[in-house]
């Protein structure tokens, strides 16, 4: 491998054929520089679509009640249907599957706003009351401070943790929220933290735009007993959330006297399926990039082929010379396969570097901008593995035209 | 040295199968300068081939130092071409992209030896054929008899115990012709073995022997009185 002959030969031969040599590369360069930016970005599409489901626990969803519509044992259609403690209690004990509950109460009931007021600032926020399971469900960034704990929750502590939007809005600039006091509705709150949406768009807006209070403190503070407005859920990580869900509304079901057929009672809603399509939707342009790029590696590999092909018939002589002085075979396929390698790895490798730069300004100029793009990029491992494809294929593409040069028998190359 | 006994040689042409060599027995000892004439078709270049194990034989046996020299594979006849035989070609065989000093370098670079030894030798080797200004120059900036003497430096490098050189001077003119058999002699003297196949009388009439071949089969010999060895 190390053979300066070797390399003094194959650099001879690229020189003598610069443009055919060159033209080939190309076909190599090209191959590996398309797959990089088709996967590249496709990771960015990936990025930028499933950013807004990365904030969500995998397999989660949400359960709350409406009204029935069926009449059962004895109860009139029409009924409305509201959760309490009690009925996260049964249902925390009853589902095996289920890894955390998140139950939430709001205050002004969905889509609702609340006088949020701090020092001479007043404005509309959602003010929920939360435990701190939904945090894992959607997850948030704490930009300041921490979230609610346990013990928030256990001890009924009147604090807050509110979203970047409403500390800018309540706050002078530079000011640090935590310790301050906000009102709720006419109740003091201490702020312990701030969070920041990993989502993006609107959901983002709502996300920031809103408090969290501890669950039990906002069932004390605004009268609402043991009242919870909707469940929130996390399956185990292996369970179905569709699995977990219909047990869910299983066990309300049986609680809450309603029809088993009564679809209408109990409003669900899960991401499973939304997270199942999406996979499948970015794992299907993940093979076919790869099956785009493979083929026009192949053209690549196959055009290297050809060349060498050429080359050996052109050095049929001099093959013959090498022969009658000594060369055994082996030492001309070596030279043979060594120069296809050294050909489609080079150029390979050129394709890598550029993809790779192309991919990086594309980073660069879009940024966190576009909505349904982020974050170009291929990872190591890709890059790595793209280009053993290519040595590889170098290597089978200087096969045939290797065979075809140790073939050629001493006697007749040197006659004709 | 050389000891071939009843070869027999045939190429087939579909089905008629053409006989070139009709069974030879020829002795050559070492130290002999030789040269194998006759007229085209007689055969003297499958012969040249076959003692220069470029091409198989049907029959007979073939003795090159000693050992038998018949069925070889591809990897075994390229080492005995490599350790026991040097070639020089009418046309030269010079690789094009290759200097002289590396075209004569070249059959040590398949016996593994390092860069910087076979130069070295191959510089000694293109002194002593009068070369050594010329050792940068690639070939085709060189004279035809310049071309030989750099390809009988390049046969001489690997210290064959044979020289074998086919119409060595049918590409050059009368003078450069001189030259080249004189280095062949001086060779010669050195103790190599030379097998020279040619048409032209005078370049026979410099070999110390001469084996004429007719038709497949040795016809005489003559011995050159005052020629070298």
């Amino acid at each position: 491998m190390f053979d300066y002959d070797k390399w003094q030969e194959i650099f001879a031969t690229i020189m003598k054929n610069k443009l055919r040599t060159l033209l080939t590369m190309f076909g190599v360069f090209w191959g590996l520089f398309l797959m990089l930016l088709l996967l590249g970005t496709g990771e960015g599409l990936r990025n930028g679509v499933t950013k807004d489901f990365s904030a969500w626990a995998t397999s989660s969803g949400f359960v709350w009640g409406r009204r029935t519509t069926l009449p059962y044992k004895g109860l009139r259609p029409g009924r409305a249907i509201n959760f309490d403690l009690d009925d996260a209690l049964a249902i925390e004990n009853e589902i095996a599957e289920l890894d955390a509950l998140a139950p939430r109460i709001q205050l002004g009931g969905f889509g609702g706003s609340n006088n949020v007021v701090y020092g001479d600032k007043t404005a509309a926020f959602s003010v929920y009351g939360d435990v701190p399971a939904y945090h894992r469900l959607l997850k948030v960034d704490f930009v300041k401070g921490r979230g609610i704990n346990p013990r928030d929750v256990a001890e009924r502590r009147k604090i807050a943790v509110i979203g970047s939007e409403v500390h800018r809005v309540l706050y002078a600039k530079g000011e640090d929220p935590i310790g301050t006091y906000i009102r709720l509705n006419g109740v003091f709150f201490k702020v312990v933290g701030v969070f920041k949406s990993r989502r993006t768009g609107n959901a983002a807006g709502r996300d920031v735009q809103s408090v969290h209070v501890p669950l039990t403190a906002a069932q004390q503070a605004f009268n609402r007993g043991k009242g919870i407005d909707w469940f929130g859920f996390i399956a185990k990580s292996g369970s179905s959330a569709a699995v977990v869900e219909g047990k869910m509304m299983d066990v309300i079901k049986r609680r809450k006297r309603i029809h088993p057929d009564d679809v209408n009672a109990l409003g669900h809603n899960n991401l499973e399926e939304d997270f199942n399509r999406m996979r499948g939707l970015f794992d299907g342009l993940r093979w076919f990039v790869w099956f785009v790029g493979l083929g026009t590696l192949a053209a690549g590999v196959i055009g290297v082929s050809n060349i060498m092909l050429i080359v050996v018939r052109e050095r049929t002589r001099e093959i013959g010379i090498r022969r009658a002085i000594g060369a055994t075979p082996l030492s001309i396929v070596t030279l043979i396969i060594q120069e296809a390698v050294v050909l489609t790895a080079f150029a390979g490798y050129v394709g890598l570097l550029l993809g790779i730069g192309v991919i990086e300004a594309l980073n660069q100029v879009v940024g966190t901008n576009a909505s349904m793009f982020l974050r170009p990029s291929v990872d190591f491992q890709t890059a790595v593995l793209s280009l053993v494809i290519l040595v590889v294929g170098g290597c089978l593409a200087g096969l045939i035209p290797a065979q075809r040069a140790a073939s050629i028998r001493p006697i007749e190359a040197i006659q004709s | 040295m050389i000891h071939i006994q009843q070869i027999r040689k045939s190429y087939r042409m579909g089905a008629l199968s053409l006989e070139v060599l009709k069974g030879i027995d020829l002795t050559i000892n070492e130290g002999e300068l030789v040269s194998i004439m006759g007229p085209s078709g007689s055969g003297k270049s499958t012969l040249l081939n076959i003692l220069g194990i470029l091409d198989q034989y049907q029959e007979g046996e073939y003795h090159l130092a000693g050992t038998l020299m018949k069925n070889l594979s591809e990897r075994k006849a390229a080492y005995y071409r490599n350790h026991y035989l040097g070639f020089v070609f009418q046309s030269f065989h010079l690789l094009e992209f290759k200097n002289a000093l590396e075209n004569v370098a070249l059959p040590l670079y398949y016996q593994k030896v390092s860069r910087r030894r076979r130069n070295r030798q191959a510089m000694e080797l293109l002194e002593r054929v009068g070369l050594a200004d010329r050792a940068q120059h690639m070939p085709n900036e060189l004279s035809g008899g310049q071309k030989q003497r750099v390809a009988i430096a390049r046969a001489l490098i690997s210290d064959p115990k044979v020289i074998l050189a086919d119409e060595p001077t049918g590409a050059l003119d009368s003078q450069t012709s001189d030259q080249v058999m004189d280095l062949f002699r001086e060779v010669n003297a050195s103790g190599k073995t030379v097998v020279i196949v040619t048409h032209e009388a005078e370049i026979a009439a410099k070999t110390a022997r001469t084996i004429h071949l007719r038709d497949g089969v040795v016809q005489n010999e003559t011995h050159q009185v005052g020629a070298a060895s």
